[in-house]
C-alpha cells in the first residue's frame, strides 16, 4: 500500500491531466455554443459534471468514496 | 494519409515504432538533439550521439521507406556546464553541414537559469550565422509559463528570423504570445504530461493553422508516437477535411523544414476526396 505522500507524486499528473481533460471539453462546449449560437438543446450531461466536480470539491470526505458518490451521481443521466 | 513526424526521438524507440510508422503513412521523422535522461560529461559523448543521428539513424529509418533528417544542439538540461556547452558548440558547425541536419535544436529552457539563457543565446546566434533553422524546448508543467516567456524576451533581444524559429511544446497558456510574435509553434502529445491529442485539435479549432506544428511524443519515457496518428484521428472525426489534415500534419511541417534546401518533400494536395 503506498503513503499519503507517495499516492499523491503517482498519481497527481495523472490526475493532472484527466481534469484538463474536462476542462478542454467543457471549453470545446463553449466555443460550440459560440459557433452555433446557441446552447444544447439537453444540457443534462454537461450540468451532471459540474455537479460531480461539486462532490469532488467537498474538503471532507470520511468514507473516502468519492468514486462511488460520482458512479451514483452519473447515474442518474439516461 | 502521409503524415510527418516532426518531433521524434529515434534513438530511443525500437525498430518496431518505424514499421507501425511507416504502415500508418510517416514518410519523415525529424530527431532532434534531446537529453539522455542523465547529464554527459564529455564533448566527445555529444559527439558521437550527433554521429549517430546524422549518419547512423538515416539507415535505420530507410530499411522502412522512412526519411530521417536530425537537428543537432546541447540539452539545456546540460547547460550548467559551460566548458562542455562551448566546446559541443564549436564542434557543432561539423554538424550543421551534415545532408541530413535540418538546424539547430532542441535548445531552449528547463528552469530558465542565467547558464540555460547563455546557452540558448549562444545557439540562436550560431544558427543566424549558419543560416540555420532553430527549434526551441520550452520547460515543463510548472516551469512552462515563466520559461516561454523568458524564451521570447531572449529572442525579442536578438537580430532573428522568426520565420526560422519554432518554439516547440505549446499547451493554452503559453501559444498566443508565440504566433503573436511571429514564430512557429509545436505542440507536443504526450500521454500525461503535456498536450493531449484532443487538447492539440482545440488549438488547432482555435488558432490560425499557418504556423502550427502537431509532433508526438516518442522519447525513452512514457511516450507514444501514435498519439500524433490519435490526433488526426480526432481532427478528422471532427468533420474537418483530408486536405485541411494534410495542410497541418503533412504540408506545414514540409513549409516550416523545407526553408532548409536540405528537406525535398513537397507540401501535398489531394486532388479528389
Amino acid at each position: 500500500m503506498l503513503s499519503p505522500q507517495k499516492t499523491l507524486d503517482t498519481y497527481y499528473l495523472e490526475a493532472r491531466r484527466d481534469l484538463l481533460e474536462v476542462a478542454a471539453m467543457l471549453d470545446r462546449y463553449d466555443e460550440a455554443v459560440k459557433r452555433d449560437g446557441a446552447k444544447a438543446e439537453n444540457e443534462s450531461k454537461k450540468v451532471s459534471l459540474l455537479e460531480a466536480m461539486e462532490i469532488l470539491a467537498q474538503p471532507e470526505h470520511p468514507n473516502a468514496n468519492r468514486a462511488e458518490q460520482l458512479l451514483n451521481h452519473f447515474a442518474k443521466i439516461t | 494519409m502521409q503524415i510527418i513526424q516532426p518531433h521524434y526521438h529515434a534513438i530511443a524507440r525500437t525498430a518496431q515504432d518505424y514499421e507501425r510508422m511507416a504502415m500508418s503513412g510517416v514518410v519523415a521523422v525529424c530527431e532532434p538533439a534531446f537529453w539522455a535522461g542523465f547529464d554527459r560529461r564529455h564533448p566527445e559523448t555529444f559527439i558521437d550521439y550527433f554521429a549517430q543521428i546524422s549518419e547512423f539513424e538515416p539507415t535505420r529509418a530507410a530499411e522502412f521507406g522512412i526519411r530521417h533528417y536530425c537537428w543537432v544542439a546541447v540539452n539545456p538540461k546540460e547547460a550548467e556546464n559551460k566548458e562542455l556547452t562551448n566546446e559541443v558548440l564549436r564542434q557543432m558547425p561539423e554538424f550543421l553541414g551534415k545532408p541530413t541536419c535540418l538546424g539547430v535544436g532542441e535548445t531552449g529552457l528547463h528552469k530558465s537559469t542565467p547558464n540555460e539563457i547563455e546557452s540558448l543565446q549562444a545557439h540562436v546566434e550560431m544558427a543566424m550565422k549558419h543560416d540555420q533553422l532553430v527549434l526551441i524546448h520550452t520547460p515543463h508543467l510548472s516551469d512552462k509559463a515563466h520559461g516561454t516567456k523568458t524564451v521570447l524576451e531572449v529572442l525579442a533581444g536578438m537580430d532573428v528570423n522568426p520565420d526560422k524559429i519554432w518554439i516547440d511544446h505549446v499547451e493554452e497558456q503559453t501559444i498566443e504570445p508565440v504566433l503573436d510574435a511571429g514564430y512557429w509553434a509545436g505542440m507536443t502529445l504526450y500521454p500525461v504530461t503535456k498536450c493531449s491529442p484532443r487538447r492539440a485539435v482545440d488549438i488547432l479549432e482555435k488558432y490560425p493553422r499557418e504556423r502550427l506544428l502537431v509532433n508526438s511524443s516518442a522519447d525513452w519515457g512514457p511516450s507514444d508516437p501514435f498519439t500524433l496518428q490519435e490526433s488526426i484521428v480526432e481532427f478528422r472525426r471532427r468533420g474537418h477535411s483530408l486536405q485541411a489534415a494534410v495542410e497541418i500534419y503533412h504540408n506545414n511541417p514540409c513549409r516550416f523544414l523545407g526553408q532548409n534546401p536540405k528537406w525535398d518533400i513537397k507540401p501535398i494536395t489531394i486532388s479528389e476526396e
